[in-house]
């Protein structure tokens, strides 16, 4: 049992680094050029807000529109940390700390709010984030409207692929962990959950504050990268084009979410050449796989070695009845 | 001992007294019925004892290892970590989960490695990890169970699915045992079945158990006291041979005798 444990564990970290390698090697010798390296960075941004949503909506049951509104407060920290102190180490320091700032916003807004359920959640969540994005808009050190300009820029391929892997690790881990199951118990019911001893409150404050932690990640890669920050990008929208993902990867999957926000990224990035229609087309294909995928692409499944072996013995199945 | 007791339990829904001065006393290790027609407040006596509702009046005392504590008002995941489990009427079971998470998560209260632990999966992990697993296939064993431990919960039949529920409850390590119509939906030989199980339960985990339940075969065989619930209010006490011939009891189920008919 241990040795398989530990055979699985190499496996998925030689893939991991096999990863790393190929797309480094690309951007190195020319052939990920600047244009889709800022698609890389999307995708890495989207994957960590969406597998951070999922956790509160697909895993735990919350259903949260605010989400945009802790990405803006990384973003913010980060930015006004990297400016006054333009080292790898305020960087670093600086998406930590806007983490951190984007938790306990989390925490505070969380207790009150996470005794409403599902749309009063939603609704609430989403004043959340536009109460922060006026914040954002009026005070004097995030330069208002006109926004921060000339953020240093630190990240590259390396530190979103370390801050992408590590969020997809964490909350990975977590969800397999009995604390995780506790949160994923709330979604099934909650009801029962309370009366098997789950202290539903405190396991949905947690769930939030990590959502709010990892979002507020993304949103210091995303500062650090496109080194350009207004309020406006953090709107309601944002929160939706989040959400977007994480339904049409599957609440309740990890490995759709990712799945989704690549597909997303590469697809809104071909449409580029065609900009009078490219949001008809997007809306077009999200309306048809919606149609022929409700519970999204994965559904609440994950892709993992059993899965591949169950599609194996499918095809040796179909090839039976043949 | 008394384990439970419950004195003067009151519950209103606006103007609706659904439960209304109740009182009830479980002896340690005593099987006690809780049976009335239907509408009579008996789930909602579970849901005050259980912390799903709050009581409107009334007080609810649980002795845990020889100290008595008051439970009224308190959280359903207070009131389970003090020893009370129970299972639901209308089948609550995490319905998309695996038949081993479904037990994983009642014994989530014992976990003892933190949310650090959690995030990177340190040996402290890994070993509980092992350990919660290896208690809940023993449990689910008692029920014959452990073959369908990575089935959904919601794929299982009926009859198993109930087990399943009375498996969860267990699992939270209870002193004291609720089971709200357990028998509900099962054919006879389902019914016999479960009657062993319970008795069977009873003794190899030290339980107090309080049932509801409609199928008086079960009810008249196993327990050992029996409560009579009618329009909120206890109206009978006693072991079922004198629940049996009690003329409050046969007016509450059937009606009263009308005099010249």
């Amino acid at each position: 049992m241990k040795n398989i444990f530990k055979h699985k564990t190499l496996q998925k970290f030689i893939s991991i680094l096999i990863t790393y390698a190929a797309i480094q090697g690309l951007i190195t010798v020319g052939i990920i050029d600047d244009y889709w390296q800022a698609t890389l960075a999307t995708i890495c941004i989207n994957i960590i807000l969406a597998v951070s949503l999922n956790l509160i909506t697909g895993f735990t049951g919350q259903f949260s529109l605010g989400h945009a509104g802790f990405m803006s407060i990384g973003a913010y920290v980060c930015a006004i940390i990297t400016i006054s102190n333009p080292t790898t180490v305020g960087f670093i320091g600086g998406i930590i700390a806007g983490a951190i700032a984007a938790a306990l916003i989390g925490a505070l807004v969380g207790l009150p709010t996470l005794r409403l359920r599902g749309d009063y959640l939603a609704i609430a969540t989403l004043g959340m984030a536009e109460i922060i994005k006026i914040i954002f808009l009026n005070l004097e050190i995030t330069n208002g409207a006109a926004g921060l300009q000339g953020i240093p820029q630190f990240v590259n391929w390396t530190w979103m692929f370390v801050f992408t892997v590590g969020t997809v690790v964490i909350i990975a881990n977590f969800l397999k962990s009995s604390h995780g199951r506790a949160c994923i118990s709330i979604r099934e019911d909650e009801i029962a959950a309370e009366s098997m001893g789950v202290n539903t409150t405190k396991y949905k404050v947690i769930s939030f504050t990590m959502g709010a932690f990892f979002a507020g990640i993304a949103g210091g890669i995303y500062a650090s990268y496109f080194y350009f920050l207004k309020p406006d990008l953090f709107g309601f929208l944002k929160s939706v084009d989040v959400l977007v993902i994480v339904v049409l990867g599957g609440l309740g999957s990890i490995s759709g979410s990712i799945i989704a926000a690549v597909l997303l990224a590469i697809i809104s990035t071909f449409l580029q050449s065609f900009s009078e229609v490219r949001m008809i087309i997007y809306a077009l294909l999200l309306i048809v796989l919606m149609l022929f995928r409700p519970q999204g692409l994965m559904g609440s499944k994950e892709i993992s070695l059993s899965v591949f072996k169950k599609i194996g013995l499918k095809s040796k199945r179909g090839k039976e009845e043949v | 001992m008394a384990i439970l007791t419950v004195k003067d339990l009151t519950k209103s829904f606006g103007g609706l007294t659904a439960v209304s001065k109740v009182n009830l006393e479980l002896q340690q290790g005593e099987l006690v019925g809780l049976i009335g027609p239907n509408g009579a407040g008996k789930t909602t006596a579970f849901n005050l004892l259980t912390g799903v509702y709050e009581p409107t009046a009334g007080k609810i005392t649980l002795t845990k290892n020889g100290v008595p504590k008051e439970i009224q008002g308190l959280k359903p995941y207070t009131v389970c970590k003090d020893g009370l489990a129970r299972t639901f009427q209308n089948i609550r079971l995490f319905k998309d989960l695996t038949v081993l998470d479904n037990v994983r998560i009642a014994m989530n209260q014992n976990v003892k490695y933190g949310l650090m632990s959690s995030f990177l999966h340190l040996p402290s992990y890994a070993k509980a990890e092992k350990e919660l697993e290896k208690k809940s296939i023993e449990l689910l064993k008692i029920f014959h169970l452990e073959g369908k431990k990575d089935e959904m919960a919601k794929n299982l039949p009926y009859g198993e699915q109930r087990h399943l529920e009375i498996v969860r409850a267990l699992a939270t390590e209870p002193s004291v045992l609720l089971l709200d119509e357990p028998a509900a939906g099962m054919n006879p030989a389902e019914t016999a079945q479960l009657t062993e199980l319970i008795q069977s339960i009873r003794e190899q985990f030290n339980l107090t158990i309080l049932l509801i339940e409609h199928d008086m075969s079960l009810v008249m065989k196993i327990c050992e006291r029996i409560y009579v619930l009618d329009y909120g209010q206890i109206i009978a006490n006693g072991t079922p041979e004198e629940i049996k011939t009690n003329k409050r009891v046969i007016e509450a189920y059937l009606g009263e005798e009308v005099d010249n008919a």
